[in-house]
């Protein structure tokens, strides 16, 4: 075989449908905004070229935590809150694998909130994807701490009692913090653009997606969907260029480099309008898995030597 | 023998280097118990490292292990203050800590009443005591120990005071630090160990350090030795046999950290908790030389997780904790017994239930590692007995956990972790290591779960594996890992990760028993009571009482053959380390009685009338204590034939 037909059989090795990374239907309620993160998350596996026994994604429990298994990669599905660190392991043993992560508002910043603090100052190279409703949605409508004060649920039926928390804020308020942004599950094709900009990122990727529940939370983001002018695109050369047919729709832009950390965390603050775009990168922060050296091979011989150092050390010879 | 060494007029002559020597008893001992005591800092712990060292060179048996105060800096002498090393020294083996002390050496009197309250000095014991404290400037030491002084020697003990801090003023410009080196030298006197060795120590010590620290400090050593020379009236000598082969002498943690390192582990998640960091510590130093990591999690439930996720790609990881980590990663632990990855987890156990007593001595958390997370979660159970299974065991239960894919836990505890007892050392062999991550392509058709119907047994995937891909769970699934809630595939399930432990309890033999196959009594243990209890039994046996024992390494599965080694005796009883109702207690009956966890397990198992005999004192068990109650149940067995 010559080079150039060797190089065409990779190619066509390394190229993938869509169907390639389908596992499967579905089982999310008829409208429901998972559905179109599933499906943005697949055609970025597609354009990508991921090599799906490369590629893990791990989540916790919860609606959206059932990703993985309509995915036809490798998943792992965990337990409540407790994705990141299950991620963390992975990438820490095996750096060559592509790592994914999507977690609910209840599984990450409730019972989760340790790991995910923890997890951006690691900065491991993985890409987070927060499907947040503001609601628990497997457990039948409870509120979440990012559902917005005065939130009727199961468990406050009189409204919720305390102000919602911002992921992104938070985000971006801890050490490390390497990639931020907000996506809607409603705009597919900035979804699409934001998730495949986190995935290129090296570092820890944490999109927060705001998703619809219309089981439990019809109308909590209605208003949004409804007035394209109350979304603000954030635009810049450095980070998602709005296409023509969007700018036609979302005319609110602002232009933000996102090597602005102040000016993120203004523009985080804002509920009304909802910003969508990359708030921040900084493709400087170290990962973690390259500061302890993971995924170097490790031969017999180092651990005959090193143990052999050791117990010299605590030898008693006969004399 | 309540007197007080007239001490200016010998303290004077030493002081002078005069060789006005007393007159030696010289006694040749079996076995013997020292005790060395000190504020936190002043050294204590090195001199009985040391001692400890230079016995097992002469070829002594050794067991060592230290004396923790509860608090990082508790306040200059005080009771609960004593820091410092137990060392047991013999003409044989030595398998654990053994009886009160016989020999005590106290830098201050405050931190030796501490051990005399605690009821860890024989009665009559020889107290070696530094008397710098008399004339001190304040008054109320100074008073203070002078009233401990006349009450120990009042309830007997022999108090030989010791001018440590003079003697050691001519050497040093603080003798606080350079006492310990004295003490050293005092003792190598005392048990008449070579010299040779010593400075030999003290080299290897301070090896690091210039050569002018390395002679001052043998300076120390040698005036400590001739001022025993000089003033002590007694001298022993323990008969040794020089060992043929090498041995480390190592502590139960630095063993559980070098397993790790020798099973070919290349990860650990661990969070901080006493008695278990120490092995992380250690770990930490060494194992990245060699590749591995060790990665601080952010809490114990962090640490279980990130572990599972290590491990699930391919090569078995280790979680290292204690009783309160443990609890915390219950939850994981489940998901990793339903999913079926294999993992290692380290419980070396403390004083619970809660924070309890973090540095103290318990074997409180068996039934917890055996059913703890919810629902049926079968795991495999390792306890090493000594500190040379804490090293083996790390290899079997990685070995165990790759092929089984099931969570294996060793449970190891307070006792072994800090102590130190001489064992052949291991000769590494490849064959420990972990197999390379298989990542060829899974054949069509193969499934993740495809669990054999009579093992119970499946071959994992692994990401990277071509053809392999799918998603697994913590929900029920079948043997595609699709999530299932059918009746059958559920039993299914369940049943295959239960069949796994019988498989792995087929290819296990029966435990060894110490002692006849029948007779009287048989004494079952676990873990690190394993001397304590052997040492009791073979007095016994010498004095001519049909008592044997046995020490359970599996507690999951159990050994083949243990239903019929408790048959062979009219009575069986457990000795261990956690609670059980005392039957003589007035509200206390067969209805109610709480069994200790042992005996519960095996009454429930081999439907014998198992007893229970335990204590939970925070600390070693005595093997002297075992004797006494063992006697009182031979006594009885014995007159109601
Ligand atoms: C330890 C534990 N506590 C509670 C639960 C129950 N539980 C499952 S999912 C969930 C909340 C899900 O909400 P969220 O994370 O927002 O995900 P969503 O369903 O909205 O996608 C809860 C409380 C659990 N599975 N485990
Ligand atoms: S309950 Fe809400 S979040 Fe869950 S699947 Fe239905 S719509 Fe989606
Ligand atoms: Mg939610």
């Amino acid at each position: 075989m010559s080079a150039a037909t060797l190089c065409l059989h990779h190619f066509a090795e390394e190229n993938y449908a869509l169907e390639d990374y389908q596992g499967g239907v579905p089982r999310w309620c008829k409208g429901c905004g998972d559905n179109a993160i599933l499906a943005a998350m697949q055609r970025l596996c597609r354009d990508e070229a991921l090599r799906p026994e490369k590629t893990v994604f791990v989540s916790g429990i919860g609606c959206s935590s059932r990703l993985p298994h309509y995915m036809r990669t490798y998943g792992f599905h965990g337990i409540h809150g407790r994705a990141l660190p299950i991620a963390e392991g992975i990438k820490l043993a095996r750096p060559d694998l592509h790592v994914f992560v999507n977690t609910g508002d209840g599984d990450c910043c409730s019972i989760g909130a340790a790991h995910w603090i923890h997890a951006i100052r690691y900065n491991m190279n993985m890409t987070v994807l927060l499907h947040d409703n503001h609601i628990y949605g497997l457990t039948k409508k409870q509120a979440s701490p990012t559902s917005p004060i005065g939130t009727r649920s199961n468990t406050t039926p009189r409204g919720s009692y305390l102000d919602a928390l911002s992921p992104l804020t938070v985000t971006l308020g801890v050490q490390n913090v390497s990639f931020v942004a907000q996506a809607v599950d409603w705009i597919p094709e900035s979804l699409f653009q934001i998730l495949t900009a986190a995935y290129r990122h090296r570092g820890f990727s944490f999109v927060r997606i705001l998703q619809r529940c219309p089981e439990f939370v019809g109308n909590m983001f209605e208003p949004w969907v409804h007035d394209p002018q109350r979304m603000l695109m954030l635009t810049h050369a450095d980070g998602i260029r709005v296409s023509p047919a969007l700018q036609k729709i979302y005319r609110n832009q602002l232009p933000h480099d996102p090597a602005d950390i102040n000016r993120a965390r203004e523009i985080a603050s804002s509920e009304d309008p909802i910003p969508v775009g990359i708030l921040y990168r900084n493709p400087e922060v170290p990962c973690y898995e390259d500061l302890r050296g993971a995924g170097k091979l490790r031969t017999a011989d180092q651990v005959r030597g090193t143990l052999d150092a050791e117990l010299d050390k605590f030898t008693v010879w006969p004399q | 023998m309540n007197a007080v060494t007239p001490l200016p007029a010998r303290a004077n002559a030493a002081r002078m280097g005069s060789a006005a020597t007393v007159a030696k008893h010289l006694q040749t001992l079996d076995q013997h118990v020292i005790e060395i005591m000190s504020d936190s800092g002043e050294g204590a712990q090195k001199c009985g490292q040391s001692f400890g060292s230079i016995a097992a060179r002469t070829g002594n048996g050794v067991w060592t292990v230290e004396i923790i105060p509860a608090e990082i800096q508790p306040p200059a002498r005080s009771v609960a203050g004593a820091s410092g090393n137990r060392i047991r020294i013999g003409s044989h083996q030595i398998t654990n800590g053994g009886d009160e002390a016989d020999i005590a050496v106290a830098f201050n009197e405050q931190v030796l009443l501490g051990r005399v309250n605690a009821g860890e000095l024989k009665p009559g014991c020889i107290v070696l005591l530094e008397n710098m404290w008399a004339e001190h400037d304040d008054a109320k030491i100074a008073g203070q120990y002078a009233e401990t002084r006349d009450r120990l020697v009042a309830e007997g003990y022999r108090v030989y005071e010791v001018p440590m801090e003079t003697e050691c003023r001519a050497l040093v410009p603080d003798p606080r630090k350079g006492k310990n080196m004295f003490v050293l030298g005092m003792l190598c006197n005392i048990y008449s160990l070579d010299m040779n060795l010593a400075r030999d120590q003290i080299a290897f010590i301070f090896g690091k350090k210039d050569a002018k620290v390395i002679s001052s400090n043998v300076a120390l050593l040698e005036t400590g030795w001739q001022w025993a020379e000089s003033n002590l009236d007694f001298k022993y000598r323990v008969p040794a046999v020089k060992a043929t082969v090498p041995q480390v002498v190592i502590n139960g943690n630095t063993a559980i950290a070098l397993g790790v390192l020798a099973s070919g582990m290349d990860i650990c998640a661990m969070y901080p908790i006493t008695p278990a960091t120490s092995a992380s510590h250690y770990l930490s130093d060494v194992f990245e030389r060699a590749g591995g990591i060790v990665h601080q999690a952010e809490d114990e439930i962090a640490a279980c997780a990130f572990a599972i996720g290590a491990s699930y790609t391919g090569k078995v990881a280790v979680t290292i904790t204690s009783g309160p980590g443990y609890s915390l990663k219950q939850e994981g632990l489940g998901l990793a017994v339903m999913a079926e990855i294999p993992l290692v987890v380290v419980n070396v156990q403390r004083g619970g239930p809660s924070t309890g007593q973090p540095t103290k001595v318990e074997q409180g958390d068996l039934l917890t590692v055996m059913f703890g997370s919810h629902g049926d979660a079968p795991k495999v159970v390792l306890a090493p007995g000594t500190i040379e299974d804490c090293f083996y065991s790390m290899i079997t239960a990685r070995r165990l956990a790759e092929t089984f894919n099931m969570v294996v836990v060793v449970l190891s505890d307070a006792s072994l972790a800090t102590a130190q007892q001489p064992f052949p050392r291991p000769q590494f062999s490849t064959e420990w290591l972990a197999p390379p991550v298989d990542q060829n392509p899974v054949p069509d058709g193969a499934k993740p779960y495809d669990w054999d119907p009579v093992t119970g047994l499946s071959r994992r995937f692994v990401p990277g594996q071509p053809n392999g891909m799918h998603t697994l769970t913590g929900l029920a699934h079948d043997r595609n890992s699709r999530v299932a809630y059918d009746p059958e595939i559920n039993e299914q399930g369940m049943r295959a990760r239960s069949m796994k432990l019988a498989t792995l309890q087929k290819t296990l033999t029966p435990p060894p028993v110490f002692g006849d196959r029948e007779g009287e009594l048989l004494v079952v243990g676990w873990g690190g009571t394993r001397g304590a209890i052997e040492e009791a039994v073979a007095r016994l046996r010498g004095e001519g009482h049909r008592v044997s024992s046995t020490h359970l390494t599996f507690l999951q599965p159990m050994q083949p053959g243990i239903g019929e080694i408790l048959r062979g005796f009219r009575q069986v009883i457990t000795v261990e380390g956690n609670w059980s109702d005392d039957p003589n207690d007035p509200l206390i009956d067969e209805s109610n009685r709480r069994y200790s966890a042992l005996a519960m397990l095996l009454r429930a198992r081999y439907l014998v009338d198992v007893d229970c005999w335990t204590e939970v004192r925070g600390r070693p068990i005595k093997p002297g204590t075992v004797y006494t109650e063992l006697r009182g149940r031979l006594a009885h067995l014995e007159t109601s034939r």
